[in-house]
């Protein structure tokens, strides 16, 4: 079943900005599920016509079977938010924002305080449950709209950039806690900067730029068509000059510092190989940019260039 | 099948569920802070009835045939009503805009008027509850006791009703914290004081009684003094009719307001 259908979904504001230019959209149940894109891209908006935050001008939505425009309460029910930006009452404590989201839905007052029990301690927040929201830190209060949004047990959660301002620790705990939700069943949808975690968490990803849709696929298919994957190169011994390596491109980047660009069917043996050849040791090595920010770079180039090479 | 299912009756509790958890919210957070929220209008009406009921009401004498005192208690009362029902609903809900944590209510299964009905009501929650505490303070100052405690009431809640839904309005279009101040200050204050709660309108020139008809505040305030004291210059049908009207323009425009997502959706 299709967790969501997006079909020729349009939104204009009020400024004239056509944020969502005809979008299509299809995300199956139980996927894990990437919208990338640029600042502005079209990103949010669409999140926010999903969540009925946002007017849409035209097309559709559905959820789970339940058309957006005549079962809204159904739609609602089915999703869970985390937003980009907090949106707590500040001086209510912690729980009562848990219980008073359950009550929203519907959710009697005894059984949303077990609820919000057992995702505040899921999400190492019931010790801070009395405390007024104000006090808590950034990456308390990203995992407490993280257990706001779940306290009705939605079927596809919606997280738009759920990790911005986590440090790391936190960051690498709550996609162990996300990784378990989809494997339980919850379908996901982030939106993300950090193209890592894209990378690491979702099976698919649809890459969204000037409110329309540039690509969706299957996450290491998409990854498969990179064409080059560059790396940085640490010697242990400075270098006046690049070096000539038959078949590679290798710039100099410093007197110790190369950059390798590696095309497909090449391989990390082949290059190492080929440099002791000429005397040059490796002594560290790091990927020049993600795969798939270079991917989506190159994705978002083709796009962009397709219209002007068309006029 | 449904995502969502059930019969009427337990769409029916789901709703009940959420308006009682919006109405608590909302009873809790002017609980809280009751010394900027019941306080004040106790301590207002205490020096009403020390001023104009003491010292200056002994000499005004009798209006209506009652004491001056005694004639103001149903007037100040629902001054206290008015103020407290629109306040609590405007800052509110502003509040809620400011903060966005009104996207809480707005991602819910929660039907608009629901969220309508439970602001409201939270509003209705405290402005009766400051009424009663004015009322307290009345009764220890003057011999007061309601003539009819049905009208008395029943003019308490509806007022209260059409007051928040006058609040929820406000909000709605308010930009910012100024802008939740200009309606009470410049709008009901006048019509308040201007709505018979210090005299009877008979008192006035022939022209300027027929202004104050078109005032909304003097049929209330005519009807709780009918219910306290059993005495008014206005028609009782005619007050209850004007409340009633008042009641469903607003409250349609309300909900229409929250169904488009007016000042709080895109």
């Amino acid at each position: 079943m299709h967790a969501l259908v997006v079909e020729q979904l349009r939104k204009v504001y009020q400024s004239g900005f056509e944020a969502l230019q005809g979008v299509d959209l299809t995300v199956e149940e139980g996927d894990f599920f990437a919208l990338l894109g640029p600042n502005g891209a079209g990103k949010s908006t669409l999140i926010g016509v999903v969540t009925s935050l946002v007017n849409k001008t035209s097309g559709r939505v559905r959820v789970f079977g339940h058309d957006l425009d005549t079962e809204p309460e159904a739609v609602k029910a089915c999703l869970g938010v985390v937003p980009q930006e907090f949106n707590f009452n500040l001086f209510l404590p912690v729980a009562e924002v848990v219980i008073n989201q359950a009550g929203y839905f519907g959710i009697p007052r005894r059984e949303a305080k077990q609820r919000a029990e057992f995702y505040l301690r899921k999400l190492d927040l019931w010790e801070r449950r009395r405390s007024e929201m104000r006090l808590l830190s950034g990456g308390m209060k990203r995992r407490l709209m993280i257990a706001r949004a779940l306290v009705h047990r939605p079927k596809l959660l919606i997280l738009d950039e759920p990790t911005a301002g986590v440090d790391i620790e936190i960051r690498r705990a709550m996609w162990d806690y996300l990784r378990q939700l989809n494997a339980e069943g919850t379908t996901i949808i982030l939106t993300t900067h950090y193209l890592e975690e894209a990378e690491s968490l979702c099976r698919s990803i649809a890459m969204i730029d000037h409110g329309r849709i540039a690509a969706v696929a299957d996450t290491q298919a998409l990854l498969a068509e990179l064409d080059a994957e560059a790396f940085v190169l640490n010697l242990s011994a400075p270098l006046a000059v690049a070096p000539s390596l038959p078949g590679f491109d290798v710039a100099r980047l410093d007197a110790t510092t190369l950059e390798a660009q590696l095309h497909r069917g090449q391989t990390l043996n082949e290059l190492f190989a080929a440099l002791r050849a000429t005397g040059i040791e490796v002594a560290s090595m790091r990927n020049k940019q993600n795969r798939l920010e270079q991917l989506f770079l190159e994705m978002v180039d083709r796009g962009r260039s397709a219209p002007a090479q068309a006029a | 099948m449904s995502a969502y299912p059930g019969t009427d009756l337990r769409r029916g509790y789901r709703y009940w569920v959420t308006f009682s958890t919006l109405l608590q919210k909302e009873v809790l957070r002017f609980s809280r802070i009751w010394v900027q929220t019941i306080l004040p209008s106790a301590i207002t009406t205490m020096l009403y009835f020390v001023v104009f009921g003491r010292l200056i009401g002994d000499r005004i004498g009798s209006m209506d045939g009652f004491a001056y005192m005694d004639f103001i208690v149903p007037g100040l009362a629902l001054m206290a009503v008015i103020t407290n029902a629109y306040s609590n609903v405007v800052s509110s809900f502003y509040s809620s805009k400011f903060s966005r944590y009104v996207e809480e209510l707005l991602v819910s299964p929660a039907p608009p008027w629901v969220i309508l009905a439970g602001y409201v009501a939270g509003g209705v929650a405290r402005g009766v509850t400051v009424g009663i505490v004015v009322m307290l303070v009345a009764m220890f100052f003057t011999d007061v006791a309601p003539h009819s405690w049905l009208i008395t009431f029943s003019v308490f809640v509806l007022t209260a009703v059409l007051f928040a839904l006058g609040g929820f309005i406000n909000a709605v279009f308010a930009n910012s914290f100024d802008d939740i101040s200009i309606v009470p200050t410049f709008v009901l204050a006048p019509l308040t004081y201007l709505g018979g709660v210090f005299y009877s309108i008979e008192l006035l020139p022939e022209f300027w009684q027929w202004v104050s008809l078109l005032n909304p505040v003097l049929y209330m305030v005519n009807a709780f003094r009918y219910g306290l004291l059993g005495t008014t210059d206005i028609p009782l049908v005619m007050a209850f009719l004007i409340i009633a009207v008042f009641i469903a323009v607003l409250g349609a425009l309300s909900l229409r307001l929250l169904q488009r997502g007016v000042g709080i959706k895109q």
